[in-house]
């Protein structure tokens, strides 16, 4: 059986302009109480592209990500920037959330402005303000040549190899038959049982091990 | 063990180890090679016939050699499959004109000497890793005598020697003279928690097993005298510290301290020489029998199959866990997972439990019948590669294939393609497109970045798993560093490309930080080896150029490091304010004429 090779067609230059959303996020004051979110949200709305430019209480909220959403439609937007708190934590949510009205989820990019940012440079509100802005003007620059990724399928053989055949592979083994999975089990010695087969009595119940 | 022969779902090949793989998750080409046995698995009903006929005599390695058994045999009357095998090496009837005793005792016909060894194909979507122990083997520990004096046993040899199915019959008697001992010495971590010798790491499992084992003892033989010579006793597990109780309490002395040295007295008693730490005295005690309490190593085939799967060691020798806190049982090679003692030391309990999960481990990627892949791979453009091979040198995960004598194009394997990037910034010829880690998405950013006021700035890479989750946990920790780094996340440090730094410089910036996992936890395996080979090769060439190179800097900084990120922006803020103006414009003037 052949995995079907996945070939992906190259960028082509895009012909038409796009069209980006962008979204200043104050986690309450988390991050507005060092960054001027407005002032932030200001500026990304001169950078080349941008089509939206806001600030929101609370980007990952139910609210806030309906606004992002309307927006989305009634813009036409094809690109968002969500500026907000760490990837790590909230890319699945605005992924799923752009893609939730049509927009493919690799088109949204995040800029950390509250773990890299707001929470670091506590006593440095300009400073921030303006590392802050740094940020946001690159995620846009990257999000404006971001390309939209699909997820492949490719089959899966239902059977599984376990190698080794003391006590591990054997629960392992009869743990998926019993579920319903082929198992190959290979033993290198002519019998099963490994190292536990030449145990009497075993702690902690100080019974029989076989 | 009998369901397993027995289970329809269950193919089980013995005698067999696996040779080669080929493939990847969803998708493993398996080569099994099986010995031949000489005997027809089906067919035989173990009724011991023809071991009764057989003429060779040979010491039964089953029961470590304390008993013996024929040329054709059962290694233990419970074993799976029950039939009987022919050691081909002693038996005498490969010539059927020379002996066949056997072949003719058998009424069912099951023996052939014709069987040969066989090769089999399987294929499989997931493999289960669980090759357990080996235990360690005491001769090199000169002091305690193992090789020398047939009293000192391993434990092993000791649990063969009670076993009610073992050799003799679960009496216990001494190696020299048959007589049941008076007095036994237990010997704790040989192998194990020492520098010098065997492991450095604790076996887990001998305290427990010798605690075990006096009270099985104690049961036997009450007036047995028993001491167990300890560094500390481990008896951490569920309802372990009770049989530790008891057995003090039958009377079982434990004695802080491992003998220095063993010597063999009149009638082949033993005297043990030990320092105890307890009261720093030397002290002497004659024993009748010594057990060695031998610890774990790694099975032997372990690194063979670390090759052939693309997995990981730990430092110990066992396998390496893709998370030791969060993924316990799965390799960071996609669709491979670990059960057991392979994984590193364990009992019984712990086996099963992670043998169980293992298995739901696995039915949780294999029940739909079909696995997504991560869109976030390398593609290869034909028209630029010229089949150098480089990529598929680098890629950790054997994701590429390209014929370097036949001038064919490198391709991907998307399946395999963990999505490092490494062979994207490797590749010379610009061959290769890591998706969603562009060279130009990346470099739009610095540009970006550079634009304006690039003297302020300072440009750090950092990988997903470990350097950026470093920044956030600073973050998280409220820790306050310059606010002149803006990062740029790449999943692995490897992404980070030769020309992304020179690009960086030219536009002007002061310095440039490029950080990733420590060497040995790279979430791609090793690809940060890659990283740091590059940043060296890049820092030859600062120097030629007279560029200062202390103003590329390599940091490898652990998700869990905070302070360490911290310390580092603080670091690089003072390498920055060191970078003169001139020293800048001086860069970009030789970088753009170059
Ligand atoms: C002396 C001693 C006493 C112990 N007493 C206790 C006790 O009382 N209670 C307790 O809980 N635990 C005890 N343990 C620990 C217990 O033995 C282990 O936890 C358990 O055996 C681990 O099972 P496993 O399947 O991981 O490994 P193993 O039992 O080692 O089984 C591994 C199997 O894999 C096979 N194999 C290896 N490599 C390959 C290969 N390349 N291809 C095919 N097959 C291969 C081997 O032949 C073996 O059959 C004791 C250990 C020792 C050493
Ligand atoms: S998106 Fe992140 S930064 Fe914004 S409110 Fe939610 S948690 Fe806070
Ligand atoms: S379990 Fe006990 S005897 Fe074994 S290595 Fe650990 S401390 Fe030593
Ligand atoms: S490194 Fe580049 S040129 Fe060389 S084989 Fe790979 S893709 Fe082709
Ligand atoms: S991106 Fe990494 S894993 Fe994928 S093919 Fe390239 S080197 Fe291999």
């Amino acid at each position: 059986m052949e995995a079907k090779m996945v070939v992906r067609k190259r960028h082509e230059p895009e012909k038409e302009a796009v069209r980006i959303g962008v979204y200043v996020c104050h986690c309450g004051l988390n991050i507005a109480k060092t960054v001027d979110c407005e002032k932030v949200a200001a500026f990304a709305e001169g950078l080349e592209d941008v089509t939206v430019s806001k600030d929101i209480g609370y980007a990952c909220s139910e609210p806030g990500q309906q606004q992002i959403k309307d927006d989305i439609l009634e813009h036409n937007l094809d690109r968002v920037v969500v500026a907000s708190c760490s990837p790590r934590l909230h890319e699945p949510t605005f992924r799923q959330m752009v893609q939730s009205v049509g927009l493919n989820p690799y088109l949204m990019e995040m800029a950390n402005l509250r773990e890299q940012c707001s929470w670091v440079h506590m006593q440095e509100p300009e400073a921030a303000t303006r590392k802050a802005c740094d940020l946001v003007k690159m995620s846009v620059s990257r999000v404006r040549l971001l390309e939209p990724l699909k997820e492949d399928t490719i089959p899966m053989t239902q059977r599984t190899l376990v190698i080794g055949g003391g006590i591990a592979g054997i629960q392992a083994a009869l743990d998926l038959a019993d579920n319903g999975y082929d198992v190959v089990l290979v033993e290198k010695s002519p019998t099963i049982g490994g190292m536990m087969a030449q145990l009497d009595k075993t702690f902690p119940t100080m019974d029989c091990s076989i | 063990m009998t369901d397993v022969g027995r289970h329809p779902r269950i193919k089980l090949y013995t005698m067999s180890e696996v040779v080669d793989v080929k493939g990847y998750v969803g998708n493993f080409d398996v080569r099994i090679l099986k010995k031949a046995r000489y005997v027809d698995e089906k067919e035989c009903t173990a009724c011991g016939e023809c071991a009764n006929a057989c003429p060779v005599i040979r010491p039964d390695e089953f029961n470590l050699g304390l008993s013996s058994r024929r040329a054709i045999y059962s290694p233990f009357p419970q074993a799976v499959p029950s039939a009987y095998v022919i050691n081909v090496n002693e038996c005498l009837g490969h010539n059927p004109v020379v002996c066949a005793k056997c072949k003719d005792a058998c009424d069912k016909e099951c023996i052939d000497f014709h069987m040969s060894d066989e090769e089999i194909l399987e294929n499989v979507g997931t493999i289960v890793v669980a090759t357990g122990l080996e235990v360690y083997d005491p001769t090199e520990m000169d002091e305690y005598a193992y090789s020398r004096f047939e009293n000192v046993l391993t434990s092993v040899e000791f649990e063969r020697l009670i076993n009610a199915g073992g050799p003799t019959k679960g009496e216990l008697v001494r190696p020299t003279d048959r007589k049941t001992p008076e007095s036994v010495g237990f010997v704790q971590c040989v192998g194990s928690r020492s520098v010098r010798k065997g492991g450095s790491y604790c076996s887990n499992t001998c305290c427990m097993n010798t605690i075990k084992s006096t009270l099985m003892l104690k049961e036997h033989y009450p007036d047995m005298e028993i001491k167990v010579f300890y560094i500390d006793i481990r008896a951490f597990g569920k309802g372990f510290e009770e049989l530790y109780t008891r057995s003090r309490r039958l009377g079982v002395k434990y004695i802080r301290g491992l003998p220095g040295t063993v010597q063999e007295k009149s009638e082949k008693g033993l005297r043990v020489a030990i320092e105890n730490t307890s009261t720093s005295k030397l002290e002497m005690h004659d024993l009748d029998m010594l057990v060695l309490a031998v610890g774990m190593k790694p099975a032997s085939s372990t690194q063979k199959l670390q090759e052939m799967l693309g997995l990981q060691l730990t430092p110990d020798g066992f396998f390496l866990e893709a998370h030791p806190k969060l993924q316990p049982v799965d390799a960071a090679t996609r669709g491979v997972f670990y059960a057991g003692c392979a994984e590193g030391p364990k009992d019984i309990k712990e086996s099963v439990t992670q043998a169980s999960a293992a298995a739901a481990r696995v039915i949780r990627i294999m029940h739909k019948g079909e696995i997504t892949t991560e869109p976030i791979t390398s593609m290869v453009i034909e028209e630029k590669c010229k089949s150098c091979g480089i990529c598929a040198g680098v890629c950790p995960y054997n994701a590429i294939t390209v014929d370097v004598k036949r001038k064919i194009p490198a391709s991907v394997n998307t399946a395999a393609c963990a999505g490092c990037g490494t062979c994207a910034a490797e590749c010379k010829f610009d061959a290769i497109v890591m998706n969603h880690f562009t060279d130009e998405q990346i470099m739009n950013q610095s540009h970006a970045l550079l634009e304006t006021e690039p003297q302020e700035k300072i440009l750090v890479f950092a990988c997903n798993w470990c350097s950026y989750a470093g920044a956030d946990y600073a973050g998280v920790s409220r820790l306050q560093y310059p606010p002149n780094a803006r990062l740029i996340r790449t999943m692995c440090s490897g992404r980070v490309d030769e020309k992304f730094i020179w690009d960086g410089f030219r536009m002007g910036a002061p310095v440039i930080l490029v950080s990733g996992c420590h060497i040995g936890d790279c979430h791609y395996i090793d690809a940060n080896h890659w990283t740091e080979k590059r940043v060296k090769k890049v820092h030859k060439k600062m120097i030629k150029l007279g560029i200062r190179p202390e103003r590329l800097q390599l940091e490898w900084i652990s998700a869990a490091e905070g302070v360490r990120f911290a310390e580092v922006m603080t670091r690089m803020e003072s390498l920055r304010k060191d970078v003169t103006p001139d020293e800048i414009d001086e860069t970009v003037r030789v970088l753009t004429a170059d």
